[in-house]
């Protein structure tokens, strides 16, 4: 209990503040942070992973997290038949040529000596390739995109709950950091960090302009919901009757009956809306619970002390047998995988697909933040991370125009300094981060929560 | 003639632009690969020191605007770049002072000075938008044409129209003068012999008594030169928007590491590979092939290699490539 009493402040504060936003400002509020400080909290644990486990920089956090959005539509969204008579079978086409490129670049790599007659080979074959599919695609794609372009003009998905998504986008990643991995891992830290930064920005630009798959940046909307809906929950009457029973203290004070009607259909009103969010933080809580155990016995497993005997001194664990090579790769993709499960969990939410808003700042730097402030290699620290940042990073706002009207208070309300402030408060947060970042880097370098291994 | 006018085609919307757009590569690439090289760590925040510098830059130019000083024909930004390089050296000198130098006494591992490299990308960024806002600036001003197309067309006879914006003939002149002026510097100049001694080797760079701080000092000049005046040329010629400064950042990046890392003449080269393959691959050749075949065999579709959605995968892919293959970069890295 002693040992771990930092850890319980720190989860208590965290949770006091949210609570404290919860009364203040409003429930619904307080609820949205929750659910998006426990969906930051599975990405941290996702970089934590490569980053405090095995020492491997991942920056290429927003292309996983696009892939698993990506899942939730494909998994989602029901087929649209016309579009798959229109161009399915070029695109099925094409889906085969890509499979057979693939075998068949393995099969001269297996077969033939390293030499640069099968290197200018292996690239004559690749762009003969892409050319090829791309005369393939070109009518299929076309036809796909031209079925009713308003509405949607792709393909679609399959149909399925959207929680199957989850588990897709976890492979999808994981697919995506197999091939990352076998490209980039052998680099060094930061030519590392530079290389993923940008194949995940040619993922993004995949996913933005590829058009008959992901309507590009149409957006995908609408997509269903693991939860129940707020407008069906407001005509329901177990739902009415929970919220009368809630606020039935509240609601005998009025004794005028049509008031107490109309007070009582606001509050269904607001108690839908908060239901339907209460319902994400179970799902989202649960799937933290489950990565958190995981992820703990996996550190204290003779696998977890070889992955930081790995990440200590490489040449010591590779003279001691274990394959160095084989370990990164596997723990790239499992960490990459929970960030796909992330991306998809944040769709879910949203109830979108926005190829557009996944930029690097937002779903790349600000993780990196997460993972840094809560202290790396410490699960609890991860997530304690993601909780406080996203806080802030939501929080920044408020928190800025309320310093920005306490030192302005002298200036006349129509001075030009403070109208520009009040103007620009949305960017105080960048601000805020860096500050953060800064001094937590020069002050306390392993986190809010830094490593501690028990040898039992 | 059709053979005259396909190559003012290729002059005009690929030699011209791309050789702009290199030579604004190029000097970020520059600045990436000479902190990489002396202080040993890959700068996140490269985008957004340009963009600060730009903002000076454009803040000074509008404070001459408004006291109506002008170049008459070239634009006012000129006389607020040297102002705007003031400005960034100060700025640079005391980033360092106060956040890289107590890493870079400790020994601290390259990657932890790229986090907080990171940091700093954090606060400029934060910076210039609450100073500046997020919004697309103009602040070119004179004449903004030295060939318009149509006057080409009337001079000439051709079909295509060539047009040759000042921004552009000003950006490769300012690039060519200042990179030939670092190159002299960096091999002529007893400070720069040091400071490729410094980054071969340190240790040894040390010993025979080369003074680390000046060293460290005159680095950070230079990035604060050439990070002011690349971006200012870019918001010259296309516009000043602070996102597109950090996202410039990535091709910046490719250019260096295609150039070898450490090597900044590889880096200024790097700018240019970068460029022109964006341009070259993303450019629909139909009028081309329009001009230069005859009718029976003029092509039917836009003859593109790649749509222009994908002009930052190419840059991107391109240095998958090279550090698969070549991971020191094409001309030899780390050798400043």
């Amino acid at each position: 209990m002693r040992k771990n009493l930092n850890v319980i402040a720190a989860y208590s504060i965290m949770m006091v503040l949210i609570i404290l936003v919860g009364v203040f400002q409003s429930w619904n509020i307080a609820l949205s942070i929750f659910n998006m400080c426990l969906i930051s909290a599975v990405m941290t644990m996702g970089a934590n992973i490569q980053w405090g486990y095995a020492g491997l920089i991942n920056f290429g956090i927003m292309g996983y997290t696009a892939l698993g959005g990506l899942a939730a539509v494909l998994i989602s969204v029901d087929p649209v038949q016309e579009a798959w008579s229109a161009g399915g079978f070029d695109i099925l086409m094409c889906l085969w040529l890509i499979i057979a490129l693939v075998l068949i670049i393995r099969f001269i790599l297996k077969n033939f000596q390293k030499s640069k007659v099968r290197t200018y080979a292996i690239a004559v074959l690749i762009i003969s390739g892409i050319l090829l599919i791309r005369f393939t695609a070109e009518p299929g794609i076309e036809a796909i995109e031209d079925v009713n372009p308003a509405k949607t003009g792709f393909l679609g998905g399959f149909g399925l709950p959207i929680i199957f998504s989850w588990i897709v986008g976890a492979f999808f990643a994981g697919g995506l950091a197999f091939i990352v991995g076998k490209v980039a891992l052998g680099l060094r830290a930061d030519y590392l960090a530079i290389a993923t930064l940008l194949i995940s920005e040619i993922v993004i630009a995949i996913i933005k302009h590829e058009d008959w798959l992901t309507r590009g940046v149409k957006n995908v909307i609408g997509l269903k919901r693991p939860a129940p809906y707020e407008v069906d929950l407001q005509t329901t009457d177990w739902f009415i009757n929970l919220v009368e029973k809630f606020n039935s203290g509240k609601l005998e004070l009025i004794s005028n009956l049509s008031d107490r009607q109309a007070a009582l259909n606001q509050l269904v009103i607001e108690g839908s809306s908060v239901f339907v969010k209460l319902c994400y933080s179970g799902l989202f809580l649960t799937v933290v619970i489950i990565l958190l155990i995981l992820t703990q016995k996996a550190l204290y497993s003779p696998w977890g002390r070889m992955m930081r005997a790995i990440r200590d001194n490489e040449e010591a664990a590779n003279a001691m047998g274990k394959n160095v090579v084989k370990q990164h790769l596997l723990i790239f993709i499992l960490g990459s995988a929970i960030v796909g499960i992330a991306g998809a969990m944040l769709v879910t939410q949203d109830g979108l697909f926005t190829p557009g808003s996944y930029r690097p700042m937002r779903y790349t730097f600000l993780i990196w933040v997460m993972v840094i402030v809560g202290g790396s290699g410490n699960n609890f620290g991860a997530i304690l991370g993601g909780f406080a940042v996203w806080f802030l990073w939501i929080e920044a706002a408020p928190i800025a125009l309320f310093l920005i009207n306490f030192f302005t208070a002298g200036m006349s309300e129509t001075h030009a300094l403070k109208l520009h402030l009040i103007e620009s408060v949305p960017y105080f947060r960048f601000l805020m981060m860096g500050i953060g970042l800064l001094l937590i880097m020069r002050y306390r370098p392993k986190g809010i929560l830094p490593e501690k291994i028990e040898i039992k | 003639m059709d053979i005259l006018n396909a190559l003012i085609l290729l002059l005009n919307y690929i030699f011209i632009p791309a050789l702009t757009y290199g030579s604004q590569l190029a000097l970020g690439a520059i600045f990436v690969t000479l902190i990489y090289g002396i202080l040993r760590f890959a700068n996140f925040a490269t985008g957004d020191m340009m963009s600060l510098g730009t903002m000076v830059t454009i803040l000074f130019t509008w404070y001459f605007q408004s006291l109506g000083i002008s170049l008459g024909v070239l634009p006012t930004a000129l006389i607020a770049i040297p102002f705007g390089i003031l400005f960034m050296i100060i700025y640079m000198l005391s980033i360092d002072k106060f956040v890289f130098k107590y890493y870079r006494i400790n020994k601290s591992p390259p990657v932890q000075l790229a986090m907080v490299s990171i940091g700093v990308m954090f606060v400029t960024q934060a910076v210039v938008r609450i100073i500046i806002g997020p919004s697309d600036q103009r602040f070119f001003d004179g004449e903004k044409f030295i060939i318009k197309a149509r006057e080409f067309k009337e001079m000439t006879g051709l079909n295509e129209g060539l047009a040759l914006k000042s921004t552009q003939v000003i950006t490769v002149l300012v690039t060519i003068v200042l990179v030939s002026l670092l190159f002299w510097f960096l091999n002529k100049t007893k400070t720069g012999k040091s400071m490729k001694a410094y980054s071969d080797n340190e240790d040894l760079a040390l010993l025979s008594g080369i003074d680390p701080k000046k060293i460290v000092m005159i680095t950070w000049i230079i990035a604060g030169i050439l990070a002011t005046i690349g971006g200012a040329l870019y918001g010259l010629d296309k516009s000043f928007k602070p996102f597109t400064y950090f996202n410039n950042m990535l091709p910046i990046f490719a250019a260096a590491i295609v150039g070898g890392i450490g090597n900044p003449f590889g880096a200024f080269l790097g700018g240019y590979v970068i460029a022109f393959s964006e341009i070259f691959l993303t450019y629909a050749y139909k009028k081309f092939f329009m001009y230069i075949l005859p009718e029976s065999m003029e092509p039917e579709s836009l003859v593109q290699l790649l749509s222009t959605d994908y002009k930052f995968a190419v840059s991107f892919s391109i240095l998958v490539i090279v550090l698969l293959y070549r991971p020191s970069g094409i001309f030899k890295g780390k050798v400043l």
